[in-house]
């Protein structure tokens, strides 16, 4: 059943009460990963594109994309990002968010824990560090990015975790509940959740094939070697056995390959030469698992709180994917290094990757790999034999499970050199350790997609016919399993911030509707220890709670530091109380330079009176400033301290219909009698129906300027397209 | 075991190996290195294996919990925790959630007990 829903509106909050009503009954409409559709030579704009996909219908582009056009490109490859808020109704306005800038493969993040809980959760309790997975919660967000997707008119793959100790029974769920890609690694089980290593791979057959079924894209663990790894360059040819493996597993228990992607991360970063050192890596990994996907994902080994150096380190990453190949370019937020991911540092990851992506659109056909030169070509060739060293020592030595046990895996030194500091697991130990059981002769599992031996009478056609019907083949089968907890579920904390939708009340957040995280940055001139301590003083005195500096960095011993600091401000604005000046309606760039075009027209300019001020005068007429000059206004600024019979004069002289004058306030009432004198004299020398009179200052108002014989006034904050727009609409109005 | 980078001296069997040829072997052994697990994974099963047969029957969570915890108990896990449940459907002419309730509620042990022996 497709949902009932009415579609979202770009104007209106989404409504996650409606998401929860009906949601028994909710049935995904489709199942399986989605890819998007390359659009070959893509013109847009005065551009054409190499590397691009279909379009989205609505968008927000790049902050520069109003120099062209307001164009949003979008990447050839998936776009992933990563959501840890920790509750599912939080996560949902996130995703849109990140939807809007580009993002098509939402991560969604699970509880700290959930991988030992042998058993599904149910309902929507609270995580840390990221939501549990449920049924209601998978169903309530594929809901919403069936909403979500529509708006922006772009199918969005939803992505959970098959791991842990009960992958076989979330692999069926995510399977009944339309979630479109899974990580499914058994060896990160064993070697990251010291999960008993033959329950995960017994486990792991059995999800495998069930993911296998419901077109699931799986996406492995390898990355998580090169986030715990002590020298992440040493690491490289234990990915490619890890890969390996997990490839080579899920092959065997009927994963079709093109379902497989890979979760591939440039090892290094700078200060290393990682450039140099992470491209024979990811060439080598391209080599050997052509036939696979590849999900890029972005280096967290060596990121650290500092949110612009991790940008630059994913950037760098991002190179490598476009010379290379990415069918799935991932996000890490920029603030992982610090704190649990922030919104709009989701939105920040997602344009990182946009941005690089489409600046680099095409670059691989005009810069190409030196595959020849002889460090590259020695370097992909002793990875790839070190892997194969790698994989023959293991067999030797009795196999995987034995090499686990003999700590191969995360090893500091690169292969065959060790260091004898890798994670041992032993067989008889771990979670859930002695939980696997011999299937008997008689073992049967009356089920579709189900892995292994299975003694079913002869002669069906599908296992399940046995039982009329199992979830795999009828839908209307599966079950529906609401709230457990009757204090700890997304209700409860929905009623907590009522107030605050019902009234539309304001407050800042970062993570959870209503936190009142701000983020504060600052410079103070004393050395980091001493500005930590009074940037802590300083919030407080700023009304924050809870504060915290999130980030410091030393710009130089002695004279000072960066701090960027959190604290909580536990105040909501009502927006009835605000007052919000209405936005002055401009002309396009277009219009107006056709207008002034077409009339040639001419403007002077001059600070009356006995001023000297010319700073606010040449902002309205620089066009480096974006004033009349950029239409091609010809714009004659006559100085300061300009009698008024002067500028009339060179109105005249110029053939203008314009005429600026700039004045600040007086007590003498200059400015009044300024103004009056430039109208008076305009119309005694019969000009007054051929010019435009424009005063401007910062404290000059419209209402004050017109009442004293001017056609308007500008203030503070006044631009050059204020005062563009209002001369060719009053020009136009008076059929000048 | 601490061990200096010996690859220089253990590659020489590799070293003749054309590009083609040395995938051809990274292949290989990883199929060689799966091998033992897929046949560990095609010959046991496990208490979440059994929760995910009994869902795919249309059993709501909290009952597989119950019935795959009972049938560990009972020692038959490796008949299969689907295949008591389809025991008990015959018996009683009804759908596997309903068996599957009546199982978790305590009735109806006898029945897997008749065809696969006591209780453990």
């Amino acid at each position: 059943m497709s949902d009932m829903l009415p579609p979202l509106d770009p104007c209106t909050k989404i409504d996650i009460q409606s998401l929860l009503d009906g949601l028994a009954d909710y049935r995904p409409r489709r199942h399986g990963w989605t890819w998007r559709k390359a659009v070959p030579a893509q013109k847009m704009y005065e551009f054409t594109y190499h590397e691009t996909s279909e379009l989205l219908k609505q968008s927000v582009p790049l902050p520069a994309a109003h120099y062209f056009d307001n164009i949003d490109p979008q990447p050839d490859c998936v776009v992933t990002t990563e959501i840890a808020s920790g509750r599912p109704e939080d996560d949902i306005r996130r995703m849109r968010m990140a939807a809007w800038h580009g993002a098509d493969h939402i991560m969604v993040i699970r509880t700290a824990g959930q991988s030992h809980i042998d058993g599904l959760l149910e309902g929507t309790p609270e995580g840390v560090g990221g939501i549990a997975v449920t049924r209601k919660q998978c169903r309530l967000t594929r809901r919403a990015l069936d909403l979500i997707e529509d708006e922006v008119g772009r199918p969005i793959n939803y992505h959970s975790y098959v791991s842990g100790v009960a992958g076989p029974e979330i692999a069926v769920m995510f399977a009944e509940e339309g979630v479109n890609g899974a990580h499914q690694d058994p060896q990160y089980n064993v070697l990251y959740r010291n999960i008993n290593m033959y329950r995960s791979f017994v486990d792991a057959a059995v999800a495998k094939r069930v993911m296998a079924r419901s077109g699931i894209l799986q996406i492995d663990g390898a990355h998580n070697a090169n986030a715990t790894a002590v020298r992440a360059w040493k690491v490289m040819p234990e990915l490619l056995v890890q890969h390996a493996i997990n490839c080579a597993y899920s092959v065997a228990v009927g994963m079709p390959k093109e379902q497989i992607a890979l979760s591939t991360v440039p090892p290094d970063a700078a200060p290393a030469p990682c450039m140099r050192m992470d491209m024979p890596y990811a060439i080598a990994l391209r080599d050997l698992f052509g036939e696979y996907k590849m999900r890029a994902q972005q280096n967290t080994r060596y990121m650290e709180a500092d949110s612009r150096e991790a940008t630059v380190s994913h950037v760098l990453n991002l190179v490598i994917s476009r010379l290379t190949s990415a069918d799935i370019q991932s996000t890490i937020t920029p603030d992982e290094g610090r704190n649990v991911p922030w919104h709009y540092n989701n939105i920040a990851a997602v344009n990182t990757a946009k941005q690089s992506m489409v600046g680099m659109d095409g670059l691989r056909e005009i810069v190409k790999i030196d595959r020849e030169n002889p460090e590259l070509k020695t370097r992909v060739r002793e990875l790839k034999e070190r892997a194969v060293l790698f994989l023959e020592a293991m067999i030797a030595d009795g196999g995987y499970f034995a090499g686990v046990e003999d700590a191969y895996f995360v090893d500091s030194g690169e292969y065959p050199e060790t260091n004898d500091d890798g994670i041992a697991r032993s067989s008889d130990g771990g979670v859930a350790e002695g939980t696997i059981v011999p299937r008997a002769d008689d073992y049967m599992a009356p089920v579709c997609d189900h892995f292994g031996d299975n003694h079913l009478p002869e002669g069906l056609e599908h296992p399940c016919d046995l039982i009329g019907g199992c979830t795999m083949c009828d839908d209307s089968k599966v079950p529906f399993t609401d709230e457990l907890d009757p204090e700890d579920n997304v209700n409860a904390r929905l009623a907590a911030t009522a107030e605050m939708r019902v009234h539309g009340l304001i407050k800042p957040e970062v993570e959870w509707a209503g936190d009142g995280i701000v983020a504060v940055t600052m410079f103070l001139p004393v050395s980091d220890r001493i500005a930590e301590a009074a940037a802590l003083e300083l919030g407080r005195s700023m009304n924050l709670t809870d504060c915290e500096v999130i980030n410091k960095q030393v710009m130089h011993p002695a004279e000072g530091t960066l701090i960027e600091l959190k604290g909580r401000l536990d105040i909501a604005i009502d927006p009835k109380t605000l007052t919000i000046p209405e936005i002055p309606e401009v002309l396009t760039d277009e219009e107006i330079r056709d207008f002034v075009h077409e009339r040639g027209l001419k403007a002077v300019a001059a600070t009356v009176g006995q001023d000297e001020h010319s700073v606010g005068m040449r902002e309205i007429i620089d066009i480096k400033h974006g004033g009349l000059e950029k239409w091609g206004l010809d714009v004659t600024y006559l100085g300061t301290s300009v009698p008024v019979e002067k500028v009339l004069d060179a109105a005249i002289e110029h053939a203008a219909s314009i005429v600026l004058i700039s004045t600040i306030i007086t007590h003498g009432d200059m400015h009044r009698r300024n103004m009056e004198k430039l109208a008076d004299l305009a119309a005694e020398k019969g000009v007054r129906d051929k010019l435009i009179l424009i005063a401007g200052g910062t404290q000059v108002t419209d209402e004050l300027a017109c009442g004293w014989g001017m056609d308007a006034g500008f203030g503070r904050k006044t631009h050059g397209i204020d005062v563009a727009s209002f001369v060719v609409k009053t020009m136009r109005e008076r059929g000048m | 075991m601490v061990r200096p980078d010996t690859f220089h001296e253990v590659r020489e069997h590799l070293a003749g190996l054309s590009d083609t040829e040395l995938e051809a072997r990274f292949w290989e052994l990883s199929n060689d290195v799966v091998k033992p697990l897929i046949d560990l994974a095609r010959t046991h099963t496990s208490p979440s294996i059994e929760r995910s047969v009994l869902m795919r029957m249309g059993i709501d969570s909290r009952t597989c919990m119950a019935v795959v915890s009972e049938c560990e108990t009972r020692g038959y896990l490796g008949h299969g925790a689907g295949h008591v449940v389809y025991l008990c459907m015959q018996a009683w002419s009804c759908d596997a959630p309903a068996a599957a309730a009546r199982l978790a509620a305590g009735e109806g042990w006898e029945i897997p007990a008749e065809k696969f022996g006591g209780a453990r």
